[in-house]
């Protein structure tokens, strides 16, 4: 028994250092793609970046499980809806105000 | 079946890496949305096929999210993007708590590394909630929210950081009590958002905002991690590195650092010059005067600040330029970093109004060509064209890079009284031998100087 509870922590920890392998990952490719940008997008990337942040729609939709008590359902409902004004409006209001950047002739 | 959703969770953050990249160029920043779009749907659609999930919580949810966002999004004023973007920000961070927050409750055997991430996404989160509904309430400008002072700032955030981490303690190592320590640890942060964002004042704000939307997307990163979900960390480190990066070109553009934004008092020293002393010379002028010396103008550049977008002058400031144009005189925008309430407002604002984006100049790129303007009109903006910044090394905005309006041959300032600006302190250019100040409501002068220009 303690030898299985030692290869469950030890299998944990592979995997969170390989998540956090990504993660870190991740925040160069960030920083490098979005380093040269013209102030003239600094509120559209701001608004559609924010619209990318409302991703935890993916973990409310997880977390809405079939068999959870009233409770988790409660709170999950409320994450999905909230996640999902937040993905929705963001996108949509990014949409309207690049909108006004196009060129008009 | 989990190979073909973690196969799409990577197309997923491909898209949205590729979207973040279309964002950054005017010619791609539609369709760079737009992927960002297609890989969250991408996302959410194959979630769906994990098993024992609740259809109909699900569906409800989005259905209802997706009402409100919509009316959000059609029915916003463009002055009111600021606010908009904040309370977006907020919602976010608030379904990243509360994901968390369950999933605390449905893991098996979460190990160390996902109760800590569990516990930081309590925290960031839910600082995201509060700080962004504070940034929001202000932003729409309640009054009363200016007025609270947080007693003992730095040591209240102090205690209430120090609890929030020893409820995070009780996450990681208690598990009979770890809900309750993570809702407890949660109620703390709500209230650490708020005393955190409330005493930072409005110019600022552009700062907050950023630094809020960085937040948000490290909330959802670490909820991946409580997850194990690779999408949520990638997205979510995009995002936050996004937001790093806005907040750093912010405080740049203000010469101060992020600790000073956030903990510092902006204010007169004492040791500066009184207003009266400096405004004994101030000449004033009318819409006429204005009028006639745009007649036989060849250049002119326009300074708009935060002060155009509350007499929402951006249009009238549009049909100026029309008629300027119309007349072969050159017009350009000289545009600050930190003009406005968030990154990027004067440009949304002027792009609403139809100025084209090539007119839109860039501080660095202005200020060179700025003796070569006959006229620099100022429209609600202050600190940032207070020559003080490059002058007085003891100037609260000391060093704090300015457009020099000073500059050009005649510089007319169009503000309704001579109060300073957020920094506090009088303005010298107000008095400048070469300046003029048109007291005037924003959006009535530029109207009057319009009206002028017709009638002579």
């Amino acid at each position: 028994m303690p030898i299985l509870l030692a290869e469950t922590a030890s299998a944990s920890t592979d995997s969170f250092m390989l998540l956090l392998a990504i993660f870190v990952l991740a925040v160069f490719i960030g920083i490098e793609v979005i380093a040269k940008i013209p102030p003239t997008l600094h509120t559209p990337l701001m608004s559609g970046s924010n619209a990318i942040s409302g991703i935890t729609l993916v973990g409310a939709v997880m977390a809405s499980q079939l068999d959870a008590g009233f409770m988790s359902k409660s709170l999950a409902f409320a994450a999905v809806t909230l996640a999902t004004i937040n993905v929705v409006g963001g996108f949509m209001v990014t949409h309207r105000m690049l909108g006004m950047f196009r060129r008009k002739d | 079946m989990d190979q073909l959703i973690e196969l799409a969770y990577l197309a997923a953050a491909v898209l949205f890496i590729l979207g973040l990249k279309g964002l950054t160029r005017p010619k791609s920043a539609v369709r760079g949305n737009l992927l960002g779009a297609c890989g969250m749907l991408l996302a959410v659609v194959v979630t769906l096929m994990q098993r024992g999930l609740s259809f109909e919580l699900i569906g409800g949810g989005v259905a209802l999210g997706a009402v409100i966002g919509a009316v959000f999004a059609t029915r916003v004023q463009m002055t009111a993007m600021p606010e908009m973007v904040a309370l977006f920000n907020g919602f976010g961070g608030i379904a990243s708590t509360l994901v968390a927050g369950v999933a605390l409750t449905q893991l098996d055997t979460p190990g160390k590394p996902e109760l800590i991430a569990t516990a930081l996404s309590g925290l960031i989160g839910a600082v995201t909630f509060t700080g962004s509904l504070v940034a929001w309430g202000k932003l729409a400008g309640v009054r009363k929210l200016d007025q609270i002072i947080v007693p003992m700032q730095h040591v209240t955030n102090a205690i209430l950081l120090l609890m929030c981490l020893v409820m995070a303690y009780g996450v990681v190592n208690s598990s009979e009590h770890a809900v309750l320590c993570y809702w407890m640890l949660s109620a703390v942060a709500f209230v650490i958002g708020v005393t955190l964002v409330v005493s930072i004042g409005g110019a600022d704000m552009p700062v907050v905002i950023a630094l809020l939307n960085s937040y948000s997307g490290l909330a959802a990163a670490a909820t991946g991690f409580v997850l194990g979900n690779t999408v949520l960390i990638i997205s979510g480190s995009l995002v936050g590195a996004s937001g790093l990066i806005l907040t750093q070109v912010m405080c740049v553009a203000m010469n101060r650092s992020l600790t000073n934004v956030l903990f510092g008092r902006m204010g007169p020293k004492g040791d500066g010059p009184s207003a009266d002393e400096v405004y004994a010379n101030v000449k004033s002028t009318t819409a006429d005067e204005v009028a006639m010396l745009l007649e036989v103008a060849s250049r002119v550049v326009i300074v708009p600040g935060y002060g155009m977008a509350v007499s929402q002058a951006q249009h009238t400031v549009s049909d100026l330029r029309k008629l300027l144009v119309a007349r072969q005189i050159t017009v350009d925008f000289a545009i600050h970093p930190v003009a406005g309430r968030m990154p990027g407002h004067m440009n949304v604002l002027l792009a609403e109004a139809d100025v084209p984006y090539e007119s839109l100049r860039e501080m660095d790129e202005i200020n060179p060509t700025m003796e070569q303007a006959d006229i620099a009109i100022v429209l609600g903006a202050n600190d940032v064209v207070n020559p003080l910044a490059r002058t007085d090394p003891n100037s609260p905005i000391a060093g704090m890079p300015i457009i020099d309006v000073d500059k050009a041959r005649t510089v007319v300032v169009i503000k309704r009284s001579l109060s300073p600006g957020f920094a506090g302190i009088p303005n010298p250019l107000f008095a400048a031998d070469n300046s003029l100040m048109l007291f005037a409501d924003g959006r009535q002068a530029v109207q009057d100087i319009i009206k002028a220009l017709n009638e002579g």
